[in-house]
């Protein structure tokens, strides 16, 4: 069935069709009515699942952690300072390995105080140990959710599904709402090889001596290795059911290109237009867009831009002291390659200023009218 | 590609309008893009909605800055703010007035239409008389000035997404049309 949903409902949506059990949350802009919808269907019985309401976003991610522990599908949403709240959380659920998704609408960190787009908010969790999706469109939003529980329960890793604070998370656009049998077909229920149950007492979380502490980090950092090509496989089957591909990167008309954006979130789809505007122009652009950000998927990102001369990423976020942190980690992926592209980074768009396909055009003619980066970040419609 | 801005007050449904408008023209098979201005709504204070529409998916993501046509839900907005930035040439202005296109003074270059949604909202009990609510009944006329849709879609669109007094919606959008 297709219908008009705002990005928030695609994963309001995503979370019915998994048929969540648990849900806990609490409300902060831009997320509300990812939770307003999911508890409106708790409600009316449209899904079946438990809503607890809780009064932060720390125990929020408690709750859902104890209910994956006790064996449930648990969702959760939030965005910025509720999901900076929920930092310690994070490592718990990683390293205790529950396999909980969460939908993150990434907006600025405040002060100075802002409700708008900007990934500083889910990028500062980049080494919690959660799998990262960054999404571009509603359709997209939707069909992570049910892939990122599959993913995720197989790995015993959790995922975080990533869309831009208003760009995404309260546009409205078309989307395909998948059939609930064939979802069912696609997502068989949640049966963790461990639970928490009375009938069959164990702890979790004691204390873990230099002896065995190790051997655990180890064990999820080589489970994370293995998220790439489960995140294809998983796509295959779910492109099988459904006729759309998920994947670890889009490649736009990187093959004969000259030129290749690397971009995610929505100015990875603006890219695509600018692009095609490029081209129009005689100059041959591309895009790479990465969706799959953590584990980073270091093959696709090798094997695409090692053919291409010149590379440009796009960050919307800082490392404050370092760089833009996508071109920071493009820059590391490809150290060492035999053959490796000339890489400059940009920032644009912080605090939810747009990026428009002008901010591409601005980048395009920086990079091709240079050798080397002259500056270490190149700032895009900033006022100095 | 066609772009549309709406502008209207916080409260009057401008939203709303251009919600209903994105689910007709899906009903067509049209790909939509809708989305208000990115941030606070305040009751009272000028807003904005927008809607992309084409026959191909739609990638751009960025706001609009040079919309084909303008909705102008509330006519006091006309002397608080230039409606027309960034308005392409040859675009309509609708508005919603009970004064005819002349009373509007716009460049040339410019189309203006009138339509008195808010007294086809009063006759139809939609919202109350001191605040009428104007969205849907601009909806039937913005469907047939820029011929966007069948009147069947808004229709069902106005149907399935007004959960209040769905069918006076229904007959303002209807009288909106046939009057436009």
């Amino acid at each position: 069935m297709k219908k008009v949903i705002m990005g928030n409902h695609a994963l309001s949506y995503g979370a019915m069709l998994s048929r969540a059990q648990v849900i806990a949350a609490y409300p902060i802009t831009p997320q509300t009515q990812v939770v307003e919808l999911l508890s409106e269907m708790c409600a009316d019985g449209t899904l079946n699942a438990k809503f607890i309401k809780v009064e932060s976003e720390h125990s929020a991610m408690a709750a859902c952690l104890g209910a994956s522990l006790a064996g449930a599908r648990t969702f959760t949403a939030t965005s910025a300072q509720g999901l900076a709240l929920m930092h310690e959380m994070l490592h718990w659920a990683s390293g205790g390995r529950m396999p909980v998704v969460m939908g993150n609408i990434n907006r600025a960190m405040a002060p100075g105080w802002s409700i708008w787009a900007d990934q500083n908010d889910s990028l500062s969790e980049r080494d919690t140990g959660w799998i990262q999706f960054y999404c571009s469109s509603n359709q997209e939003v939707l069909d992570t959710v049910i892939q990122a529980f599959k993913v995720s329960e197989k790995l015993m890793i959790p995922s975080m599904i990533i869309l831009d604070a208003f760009a995404l998370s309260h546009t409205y656009e078309v989307v395909e709402i998948p059939e609930q049998a064939r979802v069912d077909q696609f997502l068989p229920p949640f049966n963790p090889p461990w639970r928490l149950t009375p009938a069959d007492p164990h702890a979790f979380g004691g204390l873990t001596s230099p002896d065995h502490y190790m051997e655990l980090r180890y064990k999820l950092q080589k489970d994370m290795e293995k998220v790439p090509a489960l995140v294809e496989e998983t796509g295959k089957e779910y492109e099988k059911l459904f006729g759309r591909y998920l994947g670890q990167v889009e490649e736009y008309l990187c093959a004969d290109a000259e030129l290749v954006f690397v971009t995610s979130g929505t100015a990875g789809y603006t890219a695509r237009v600018a692009v095609d505007e490029l081209r129009q122009k005689g100059i041959k652009a591309g895009n790479l867009r990465i969706k799959l950000f953590r584990p980073f998927p270091f093959e696709k990102v090798r094997a695409i831009l090692s053919r291409v001369p010149k590379v440009a990423v796009l960050d919307r976020n800082i490392s404050y002291g370092h760089h833009g942190i996508f071109y920071q980690e493009v820059k590391s992926a490809l150290y060492g390659q035999p053959s490796s592209p000339l890489v400059f980074g940009f920032i644009a768009g912080l605090g939810g200023r747009d990026i428009t396909r002008d901010s591409f055009q601005e980048i395009a003619e920086y990079t091709l009218s240079k050798n080397r980066a002259e500056e270490e970040i190149v700032w895009i419609g900033v006022k100095k | 590609m066609i772009e549309i801005r709406f502008h209207g007050r916080g409260g009057q449904g401008t939203v709303v309008a251009s919600k209903i408008l994105a689910d007709a023209l899906a009903k067509e098979g049209n790909y939509v893009q809708a989305y208000p201005e990115f941030g606070v709504e305040r009751r009272g204070a000028p807003v904005f909605a927008f809607i992309r529409i084409d026959n191909k998916p739609i990638y751009d993501k960025s706001k609009i800055y040079n919309p084909d046509h303008v909705v102008v839900v509330d006519p006091t907005l006309v002397e608080a703010i230039d409606v027309t930035e960034g308005l392409k040439e040859g675009g309509y202005i609708i508005i919603n007035s009970n004064n005819p296109p002349e009373h509007f003074k716009f460049p040339p270059k410019f189309k203006v239409f009138t339509i008195d949604a808010t007294e086809i909202a009063v006759k139809h009990r939609l919202g109350t008389l001191a605040a009428p609510i104007v969205n849907t009944a601009i909806t039937g006329a913005v469907v047939k000035i820029l011929n966007l849709t069948r009147l069947e879609s808004l229709v069902e669109a106005i149907r399935e997404g007004i959960p209040i007094k769905p069918e006076d919606n229904v007959k303002a959008a209807i009288e909106a049309y046939e009057r436009a």
